[in-house]
């Protein structure tokens, strides 16, 4: 079943602004898919159009089947959003904003008095449910949009840039929720601009750059594209010079660490032989960077350069 | 989407407006009565007595029903256009959009919460008035109907106006600008049969003239207008004033981009 299915989407604003050139999209029921770009891809357009707060200028999107205009009342009850920007009422309780919403969705009180107290604990904010909104922390005013958007329990939960500006812990706690309620079959996009975010978490990656989709895969089929990785090696013992070993570029960073370039067919066995040949003793190793990291900005230097 | 939904958003739409407006009484319901106190204590016990007899009743008589009206209109009007702007601004009208609310729920809940401030103002105002008046209904139909309308319009005006607002100044240039001249004018104080011919026949084109006329008339039983024209009009205004916020909420005004 195609949760999500999006046919040559267009978008062209009223200053004449062409933010999305036609793009597809389709993802599967149960998917926790990643929606990736750099700031002014058409990430958020695109999100817009799905939730019906950004009016298409071409295209069709439908949701579990249904189009979102001719069949909007079934398409958006299988959603829940979580935006990019703050959205509730600042004078609100936390506990008003999740039941209201419920109301919206048509769901009855009681239930969704049920609903806001199972998603509020979940989410370590039921002891602040009588807490006017705008008391709350960032971070748990992103939660409390997660706890909106799951009260009348959508088949599909869209999420802008969720953890923008959350502190590690929160995120991790958000992370373990997402993989939770996805697991659960609830099917999820993301957009994040953290990308080791994506690659913990998605297994479907599709980006977006200059309004088209660029890149529309697995998040294994992509990261096996990655030819060329950075390694950051600690060594045990202090080093003065460049150690030289063929085929291997070497960077040092400082008397106790280097970088070193490798790529898929040479092996990190074979560096390490190596390595130990030129007595350098390595203690720790780690990426330089996230390989999607590596990647994504790979694929906008190209996409740009064409 | 089912009736028994549709009703569930209804309501919930509604106990927020009215809960909005409840929670700020200070804003909303207490100046209309300190207001209204003063215009009948400065218009109607000072100025009132020298001014003589109007169609047969007290100066204070017969600008109490235009006072009452003037709250309505003023808080229905208002209700509607800072509640509705102010979740524009805030942003939680998105709420409402993501979800599978029709545009004709999210249209009476808005209306409904503005006829509640309407009317609960309009009663307050009644209350001032009867520490300075007598009031004794003629046509208690008529007048319920007349202000019941007339709330729904103004209502109707307001979330027009909270639509189309870009800033707070926008919430604030009808009223000031538009609205209160036409109630000024609108024979609140004074019957229209007192001007002269060319002043007269302008005063037929305010709307606002018919609905104080009829609720003067559904109160005191007089009325500078026809009745029935009153309610063509009033009725006229609403089908019109609908049908233009429907396409509004149906095409996003001011909201989606």
């Amino acid at each position: 079943m195609k949760a999500l299915e999006i046919r040559n989407l267009q978008k062209t604003y009223k200053n004449g602004h062409v933010a999305l050139k036609g793009i597809d999209l389709t993802i599967n029921q149960g998917e926790f898919f990643a929606l990736l770009g750099p700031n002014g891809a058409g990430k958020s357009t695109t999100i817009g159009i799905i939730c019906s707060l950004v009016n298409k200028s071409g295209g069709s999107v439908s949701v579990f089947g249904n189009d979102i205009v001719t069949m909007s009342a079934k398409a958006k009850s299988s959603l829940g959003i979580v935006p990019q920007e703050i959205n509730f009422s600042q004078f609100e309780t936390c506990l008003e904003i999740v039941l209201n919403q419920g109301g919206y969705y048509g769901v009855n009180r009681k239930l969704a008095h049920e609903r806001a107290e199972k998603y509020l604990n979940k989410l370590g904010l039921w002891e602040k449910r009588n807490d006017v909104s705008r008391t709350l922390s960032g971070g748990l005013k992103r939660r409390l949009m997660i706890a909106r958007a799951m009260i009348h329990e959508p088949k599909m939960l869209i999420l802008d840039e969720p953890t923008a500006g959350v502190d590690v812990e929160l995120r991790r706690s958000m992370w373990n929720f997402l993989t939770e309620i996805n697991s659960r079959g609830i099917t999820i996009l993301l957009t994040t601009h953290y990308l080791e975010e994506a690659e913990c978490l998605c297994r479907n990656i599709a980006i977006i750059d200059g309004g088209m989709i660029i890149e529309n895969t697995t998040m294994k089929q992509l990261l096996s594209k990655l030819n060329r990785e950075t390694l950051v090696l600690d060594l045990t013992t202090t080093i003065d010079g460049i150690p030289e070993i063929d085929g291997y570029p070497i960077r040092k960073i400082d008397p106790h660490t280097i970088e070193v370039d490798i790529t898929r067919q040479q092996g990190i066995n074979h560096l390490f032989e190596l390595l130990t040949e030129n007595n350098i003793r390595v203690c720790s190793m780690r990426n330089k960077s996230s390989r999607l990291e590596e990647l994504f900005i790979n694929l906008l230097e190209n996409n740009n350069r064409d | 989407m089912s009736a028994k939904i549709n009703l569930i958003a209804y309501n919930t739409i509604l106990n927020k407006e009215v809960g909005r407006f409840v929670r700020i009484w200070i804003q909303t319901l207490l100046p209309p009565a300190i207001s209204m106190t003063l215009y009948f204590v400065i218009f109607g016990n000072l100025i009132g007595p020298r001014i003589g007899t109007m169609s047969g009743y007290t100066y204070m008589d017969y600008i109490a029903p235009g006072i009452i009206m003037m709250a309505v209109i003023n808080n229905s009007y208002a209700n509607v256009v800072a509640s509705f702007f102010s979740a524009k601004f805030q942003r939680h009208i998105e709420e409402m959009m993501v979800a599978p609310v029709p545009n004709f729920v999210i249209l009476a809940g808005y209306i409904t919460g503005g006829v509640a401030r309407g009317l609960m103002v309009g009663v307050i105002v009644t209350i001032v008035a009867l520490f300075f008046t007598d009031i004794d209904v003629k046509h208690p139909v008529i007048t319920f109907a007349v202000v019941l309308l007339t709330s729904v319009l103004f209502s109707l005006g307001g979330l027009i106006n909270g639509i189309y607002a870009r800033k707070f100044d926008d919430i604030s240039i009808i009223p000031a600008f538009i609205l209160t001249p036409l109630i000024y004018l609108g024979g609140v104080f004074y019957s229209i049969k007192l001007l002269p011919d060319f002043w007269l026949m302008i005063s037929t084109f305010n709307p606002i003239l018919y609905m104080v006329n009829a609720f003067r008339y559904g109160i005191l039983g007089i009325s500078d207008i026809d009745i029935t024209l009153a309610f063509v009009i009033i009725i006229l205004f609403i089908i019109t004033l609908t049908t233009l916020a429907l396409y509004l909420l149906q095409k996003g005004t001011g909201v989606k981009t």
